[in-house]
């Protein structure tokens, strides 16, 4: 959406000024154009719909961080369905035991994944590809559990039941549309911070740090304080979606936080291009919407029309879909731009 | 989306909407219905960790089959829409969303399980929905006064513990009572059922209490406190896991309790095989169906009824499978409030019928027993015979007794 080129920068160099000028102008159109749809479509939609695509929005959250995490820093988990669940367990408690706004506790939650990924983070720094991704599959597989032993504070199996939040009633829309804005917002935030990130030093950083681990070590970057940092930036967002989750859900079980969910995290990640922020709202629809399409198709073998339109995504697009067409559109735009210079 | 999906959802939307004020206007249907259609909505876990649960759905939906194939109910056909939702209660919300709002269902029916009904249970009552025989068997179901669009359908924890409250007094008056239970809603169900039945001897009867959390490696230590209590009879509410432990312990230190174990945990294969079978001699169960594997019903009409349908749709592989006995008689259950609607067919009018069941016999509970609500009361049904372990099957013995639930 905001962002659709490799962070590596190679192509923006090998542009002339001119022409990165243009499509800067073109990029910020075309985010204006998304955001002004994302803006009116609920009007035009049902509230089913509408829902639906605040759950993508949700999950979308979710993916960007995994996609700072894994794909531009490129430390793989398969545990984010964890932090999801701390961010929303840490929303769920704060509303349901202490009476807290629902607007409120997105920064606790954020802090507290913030603090859980760098903890987290820092036995992280001595595994890596495969060996970290069974590390952080621990996190997967114990979160339910955990969250079962602590039924004092979550309530145990039966989970906790939260009050839905009103609208405004100034503002005269329903509740699901109210939702939608709200998360809608907490989106644009989210997409604006981790573009901030990932396009100055940090995101240098990181992407240095994936490509060769050793000479980031002798360009002076602290790989350590990087990894640790991609890590808790990582599960901040993905905890934020956890506790948009909860508010938009209004309840939250062990049952909701299964292997399976942080598995759609990677999922929706690759299909989206792992390392792209727009990727993100790519796999977003993927994990809200492909179930369902698979459920339609057949009602025998769901799972295996999921696996192949998982398997077909990634033969066609291997880089993922806006990881393909990113950069083919960026390359379009300046062939058009230099025709256009060619012609005056 | 793409604007011409937009414009088709759109006018979709619209064209529903003039669909639903034409029939509120005719006054006798609710949404989901016509003069040939009645569209029911379900959740089941057909996928994930719970998904040995999905015969249930699979067994609505044949049975509901059966039933269109004979010529539906009054001339309509029931068009059963079930979803998965994998157990997650996330996806119940999504499916169950889609459900009312998409697929415009009449009513729910047989959602199963506990928390993705609880993940709903709030959206279904303020948008008044009936959610009609939840398969979950929690106490808190059973609430029209708060949520009087919900009905449960199997009794509950806390009646069937009233059942053996019922027993001990009648049987065992100078009983002293322990009770093992787990951590939780369900286990404090059973603790509360057991006290409520006892009334003012509660507590005088029950002389020691001791919980697990599901965590716990194993049960042994409060197994021995509670035997050193001095008690000499045992309510367990546990899972299989902890039921089994539970039975071989008490054994194996040699303490003799009359030994009342929950249904949760009385499967033989899961608890009593585990446990070691001569362990679990005379211990007493609670059941409300037919067992399908016990040959004492193998002659009945009723079981061979059961058997055909079965059979005829592709469920020979579940001939032994209780849960299948128990998705028949939610089906069965469903089809009888719906005659009872008529052409009477509005949301109120479904849960008022679904509120009057009077003496309903279903073909795969046990003899004797029968479904009955009223306004203030949602759990249809609250009676269960005892069953005695003989070291290879669980026997029925006495009478069908009844509870009240708390």
């Amino acid at each position: 959406m905001a962002e659709t080129f490799p962070v590596d920068g190679t192509a923006k160099m090998a542009m002339g000024r001119k022409s990165a000028t243009a499509i800067a102008v073109w990029r910020w159109a075309g985010t204006a154009a998304l955001i002004a749809v994302a803006v009116v479509s609920p009007f035009m939609l049902s509230n089913y719909h509408v829902f639906e695509l605040t759950q993508v929005m949700i999950y979308a959250i979710a993916v960007l961080g995994l996609n700072i995490l894994t794909g531009y820093n490129g430390q793989i988990s398969l545990g984010h369905g964890g932090f999801y669940a701390a961010g929303a367990y840490t929303a769920a408690i704060l509303m349901h035991r202490y009476g807290v706004p629902y607007w409120a506790t997105l920064l606790p939650a954020a802090l507290v994944c913030f603090a859980l990924g760098v903890l987290f983070g820092l036995p992280a720094l001595r595994f890596e590809g495969p060996y970290l991704a069974l590390v952080t599959l621990a996190m997967a597989v114990a979160m339910p559990q955990l969250l079962k032993y602590f039924d004092n504070w979550t309530g145990g199996k039966q989970g906790l039941v939260l009050v839905k939040p009103m609208p405004p009633p100034e503002l005269g829309i329903d509740r699901d549309r109210w939702l939608y804005f709200f998360v809608l917002l907490v989106l644009l935030i989210a997409i604006r911070v981790a573009a901030n990130l990932l396009n100055g030093r940090n995101g240098r950083a990181f992407v240095a740090i994936r490509d060769h681990p050793i000479a980031a070590a002798a360009m002076g970057i602290n790989t350590a304080r990087y990894k640790t940092l991609a890590f808790g930036t990582s599960t901040l967002f993905t905890g934020v979606a956890g506790a948009l989750a909860a508010i938009v859900i209004g309840f939250v079980a062990p049952e909701s936080f299964t292997l399976f969910l942080s598995l759609s995290f990677l999922i929706g990640s690759a299909v989206g291009g792992i390392a792209t922020i727009g990727g993100a709202i790519v796999g977003g629809f993927f994990i809200e919407f492909v179930p369902n399409f698979a459920n339609d198709i057949s009602d025998a073998a769901p799972w295996a029309i999921y696996g192949l339109t998982m398997l077909l995504f990634m033969y066609v697009m291997p880089r993922g879909v806006v990881g393909t067409f990113g950069p083919w559109l960026a390359h379009a735009l300046q062939q058009f731009g230099s025709a256009r210079r060619a012609a005056k | 989306m793409t604007a011409k999906q937009m414009m088709v959802a759109g006018l979709c939307m619209a064209g529903l909407m003039f669909a639903g004020s034409a029939s509120y206007a005719a006054g006798q249907y609710g949404p989901g219905v016509t003069d040939t259609e009645i569209k029911i909505g379900n959740t089941n876990p057909y996928s994930g960790p719970a998904s040995s649960y999905g015969i249930n759905g699979k067994v609505h939906a044949a049975y509901f089959n059966m039933i269109n194939e004979k010529g539906g109910i009054n001339g309509r056909k029931i068009n059963y829409i079930s979803r998965d939702d994998s157990y997650s209660p996330p996806k119940t919300v999504e499916q169950v969303r889609q459900l009312v709002e998409q697929d415009k269902v009449f009513l729910l029916f047989g959602t199963l399980g506990t928390p993705p009904n609880m993940a709903i249970h709030g959206y279904v009552n303020e948008n008044k929905v009936p959610h009609l025989f939840v398969a979950t068997g929690a106490d808190q179901w059973n609430d029209p006064k708060h949520f009087p669009w919900t009905m449960m359908f199997l009794p509950s924890y806390g009646i069937e513990s009233h059942i053996y409250a019922n027993y001990i007094l009648k049987n065992l008056p100078n009983a002293k009572i322990a009770v093992l239970y787990q951590n939780d809603d369900y286990g404090k169900d059973y603790l509360n059922g057991l006290r409520a039945g006892l009334g003012d001897k509660a507590a005088k009867m029950i002389v020691a209490t001791q919980s697990y959390e599901t965590t716990d490696p194993t049960v042994d230590q409060q197994v021995v406190a509670l035997q050193g209590s001095g008690a000499d009879v045992l309510l367990t509410a546990a899972i299989p896991k902890f039921a089994a432990q539970t039975v071989r312990k008490v054994y194996d230190i040699g303490w003799k309790p009359t030994h009342f174990l929950n249904s949760v945990g009385n499967s033989v294969g899961l608890v009593m095989k585990p446990a070691g079978l001569e362990k679990g001699v005379g211990i007493i169960s609670a059941t409300y169906h037919k067992d399908p594997t016990d040959p004492q019903w193998q002659n009945t009409p009723e079981y061979k009824e059961w058997l055909a349908f079965m059979n005829s749709h592709g469920f020979s592989g579940s001939i032994t499978d209780s849960q299948a006995v128990i998705g028949y008689s939610y089906a069965q259950t469903m089809i009888e409030v719906l005659r009872m609607c008529g052409d009477n067919l509005t949301r109120e009018n479904v849960m008022k019928q679904a509120a009057s069941l009077h003496d309903f016999k279903l073909p795969m509970l046990l003899p004797g027993i029968t479904l009955n609500t009223s306004p203030d009361d949602f759990d249809p049904i609250k009676q269960m015979q005892l069953e005695k372990f003989d070291g290879t099957t669980w026997q029925l013995f006495g009478d069908v007794i009844s509870g009240s639930g708390t």
